[in-house]
């Protein structure tokens, strides 16, 4: 396929993906805001989530003072250009640039899903934050739904996938990183289990926890449950395996070594033990798999998607 | 041919429902407003929500607009679609003889039929093409025909599109959401499919690939998302398969065109273009543009690609070559023309200028260039400013001009704010031509909504309705 046609795809689904994962932080966010804890807390916490996605610098510039309301810059900002409406609105430019290459249903779903986001941007009052992080959430899985049941496997369906896993995957690693937080100056979470029962319940995982573990929630549990195991749908480990299948089906000369290093991080992760989790290491453990998911997307850019490189 | 009163398409002279119409005006009799007024809007936000719309320049991101769509159909009868189809037939194979002779042997130069510097000494005669040779001899392989219905009833061609018309993604688009909105309607009417048109459309593309190419690998090639018709060029390239591909998707390496993908160079054989002929190579064309692809009219004079509509087609469709159609109809078929011309005055004659100075207030005067319906007078509905103001610039270059009565273009029942009410209406056929040549019955009818009007032009507040041409009693004649 095009080149131009697969970056589209790519950054379509990198997108969606991204708005889902800032939804669901968010979200975490606002349910961790009603449980009884200082102030400093939920402040510092505010803070690790910026900093985790990355937007501390975007909110500092817009509110010097810090006054402004977070999720509300992070949900609404259309000058950001991470927050949630404009990653919407970024993923249906891309899939309007290729809407031939995809299903006219997934197609539709994105369009009605930024239709629909529209309005709520219209919207006043605090409750639009909510309403946007379910419509995100529950758009995306039928976008999700929709792209897997309507399309051929081929290409196209590809490098959706490739692009949704990597950013899900990254997603991912950034949650942990936010609560367990390499960034802030002692963990944030710490042991109680009312932070990580929230986190997990943002990433639609409780169950599955007290399935696996049938344990009380333990911050090593929660990281050994979304790093290395192979059956949590939104785990690191997961999304590595996805991801390699679908290069696979992808795959040239070129991107040999892209192959390389995701069947080398694979590697790493099927053999890792809960034992690296702990407390201590996993800030730099953390740090190290979001540094090599940014090779893997640096080399997908150079193997598929620049098309003087394919010229 | 004085405009006298609008020929109603729907009812007929004694005020009853014309025998094609009948089974439609039955249902439509049963209807409120309301319920119309209800299906309307239902089309509106299922067009919305399918994303047929167009981009507004120069606006807030997320303008963007519906082309309005009427839920009242225009239907034509069979045995009068059949003859309009054979006179379209005989117009493009006209055309088409007359662009491959302009640019080949230039007989019917050499016959003083037209005169050569019309031709020769148009901004739209590409001397860049002179010579070179395409398949099957077809330049305008896909074609748009605006055809109204003058009052007496008959049918005449107001204009011919032979570089990138468009539209047809209306008429498909439109035919689906009729039968979304009313599939009741569809058990009661015999209504000719259109559906196959990308069908069609691609074995034609197929058929006049260049030589020895089998299985030939054909691309649609848009200016991008933003242009205004980026939504048909997406939507063609998916019905048909292909890739839907920018200049910067394509290459040109020893005269030999080839596109980027993520697998390497591949080779193209047929564009479907839907960029301008000024914006199509850099090297030859316009060397700001880039839309374009550097190189490629060297592989198209080497043969190797097929660029559909070929480059040069403007010079059939000019506004000042149309009043000598019916003398290409003549000269290349021998046949007299089944589809006349509007009476056209070419005001570059002494004599046709002294009438239209005289006739100002009762003619359309249309610059020979201009299109979409700008550059044009419509006498009988000017201020008198508005015509001495034409006036002055016809007499500066009466060459730039030509004059035609003002019609009483035919009107239709249409959904208005006060409910249905006739409005004027002209019908665009898209004929392909390749190896045969192939029309969907029907094609795009344009409607001007404005009470009075008659500017179906989309770009000027004109909508769309869907076209039904009825499949003759006793069933369909299509294999």
């Amino acid at each position: 396929m095009l080149s131009r046609a697969a970056d589209h795809l790519y950054w379509l689904a990198r997108y969606l993906e991204r708005a889902e994962t800032i939804a669901r932080m968010l979200e975490a966010e606002q349910q961790l805001a009603l449980l009884p804890r200082p102030a400093e807390i939920a402040v510092r916490s505010r803070r690790a989530t910026l900093v985790a996605l990355g937007a501390h610098e975007a909110y500092d510039a817009w509110s010097p003072n810090g006054a402004a309301d977070v999720l509300e810059f992070l949900a609404f900002d259309r000058e950001y250009s991470d927050s949630i409406v404009s990653c919407i609105s970024r993923a249906r430019e891309n899939a309007r640039a290729v809407r031939g290459a995809v299903a006219s249903e997934t197609w539709e779903t994105i369009n009605a899903t930024w239709l629909e986001m529209r309005q709520l941007e219209r919207r006043k009052g605090p409750e639009r934050t909510r309403l946007l992080f379910d419509h995100v959430r529950q758009r995306a899985h039928m976008i999700r739904g929709v792209t897997v049941v309507a399309m051929l496997r081929d290409e196209a369906f590809h490098f959706l996938r490739l692009g949704s896993f990597l950013e899900r995957a990254d997603g991912t690693v950034r949650l942990l990183d936010a609560r367990s937080s390499s960034t802030a100056a002692e963990p944030l979470g710490g042991d109680d289990p009312h932070e990580w029962t929230v986190l997990l319940r943002t990433l639609s995982a409780f169950e599955a926890y007290r399935r696996l573990f049938r344990d009380s929630v333990k911050p090593q549990r929660v990281a050994e449950m979304f790093l290395l195991r192979p059956d949590v749908p939104r785990s690191l480990r997961r999304c590595l395996i996805e991801m390699r299948e679908n290069l696979r089906m992808v795959a040239t000369e070129q991107s040999a070594q892209t192959v390389r290093i995701v069947g080398a991080l694979q590697a790493q992760l099927e053999f890792g033990e809960a034992a690296e989790l702990t407390p201590e290491k996993l800030p730099a453990y953390l740090s190290d798999k979001i540094e090599q998911l940014r090779r893997i997307g640096h080399g997908i850019a150079q193997d598929f998607l620049v098309s003087d490189a394919v010229a | 041919m004085s405009a006298g009163r609008p020929w109603d398409e729907m009812i007929g002279p004694d005020g009853r429902a014309r025998a094609h119409y009948r089974e439609y005006s039955n249902w439509l009799l049963t209807q409120g407003t309301d319920r119309l007024a209800a299906k309307s809007a239902e089309a509106d936000a299922l067009f919305h929500r399918f994303g047929i719309t167009f981009a507004v320049y120069g606006q807030a991101e997320g303008t963007e607009r519906l082309i309005p769509f009427d839920v009242v159909p225009r239907v034509l009868p069979h045995e009068e679609w059949q003859r309009l189809e054979a006179g379209l037939r005989q117009r493009v194979s006209a055309l088409n003889a007359f662009i491959a002779d302009i640019y080949d042997q230039q007989d019917i130069l050499r016959a003083g039929k037209l005169p050569a510097e019309l031709v020769l000494c148009n901004s739209q005669y590409r001397p860049e093409v002179q010579g070179i040779a395409v398949p099957q001899r077809i330049y305008a392989h896909i074609a748009g025909i605006d055809v109204i219905r003058n009052d007496d009833g008959r049918f005449l061609v107001l204009e011919d599109n032979l570089r990138v018309p468009s539209g047809v993604s209306y008429m498909l688009e439109d035919r689906r959401m009729m039968m979304r909105l009313f599939p009741e309607l569809f058990a009661r009417c015999q209504v000719a499919p259109v559906e196959h048109y990308p069908d069609v459309l691609l074995a034609n593309l197929m058929s006049v690939a260049p030589r020895g190419v089998d299985n030939p690998t054909v691309v649609l090639m848009t200016p991008g998302a933003y242009n205004s018709a980026y939504f048909e060029h997406a939507f063609l390239a998916q019905q048909m398969g292909i890739e839907l591909v920018e200049g910067q998707d394509l290459f040109v390496r020893d005269d030999i065109v080839y596109m980027r993908t993520t697998r390497g160079p591949q080779r193209v054989d047929v564009i479907y273009r839907r960029v301008d002929d000024d914006f199509l190579d850099p090297l030859t064309f316009r060397p700001d543009s880039s839309l374009g692809v550097p190189g490629l009219l060297a592989a198209y004079r080497a043969g190797t690609v097929t660029v559909a509509n070929a480059i040069g087609t403007g010079i059939a469709d000019d506004k000042g070559i149309y009043p000598y159609v019916p003398e290409m109809i003549r000269f290349y078929l021998g046949e007299e023309p089944l589809i006349e011309n509007v009476p056209t005055r070419v005001l570059r004659d002494p004599e046709d200028l002294a009438y239209t100075l005289a006739h100002l207030d009762e003619l359309v005067v249309k610059e020979v260039h201009g299109a979409g319906g700008y550059g044009m007078l419509i006498g009988p509905m000017a201020s008198k400013a508005e015509i001495e103001d034409f006036r002055a610039r016809i007499i500066a270059d009466p060459a730039r001009y030509i004059a035609q009565p003002t019609l009483a273009l035919s009107t239709c029942p249409t959904l208005s704010a006060a409910g249905l009410a006739p409005r004027h209406i002209d019908l665009r056929p898209f004929v392909l031509s390749g190896k045969e040549i192939t029309i969907v019955p029907g094609g795009l009818t344009r409607v001007a909504l404005r009470e009075g009007s008659l500017v179906v032009n989309s770009s000027q507040g004109g909508g769309t309705k869907d076209t039904w041409v009825l499949e003759p009693p006793g069933g369909s004649d299509r294999a």
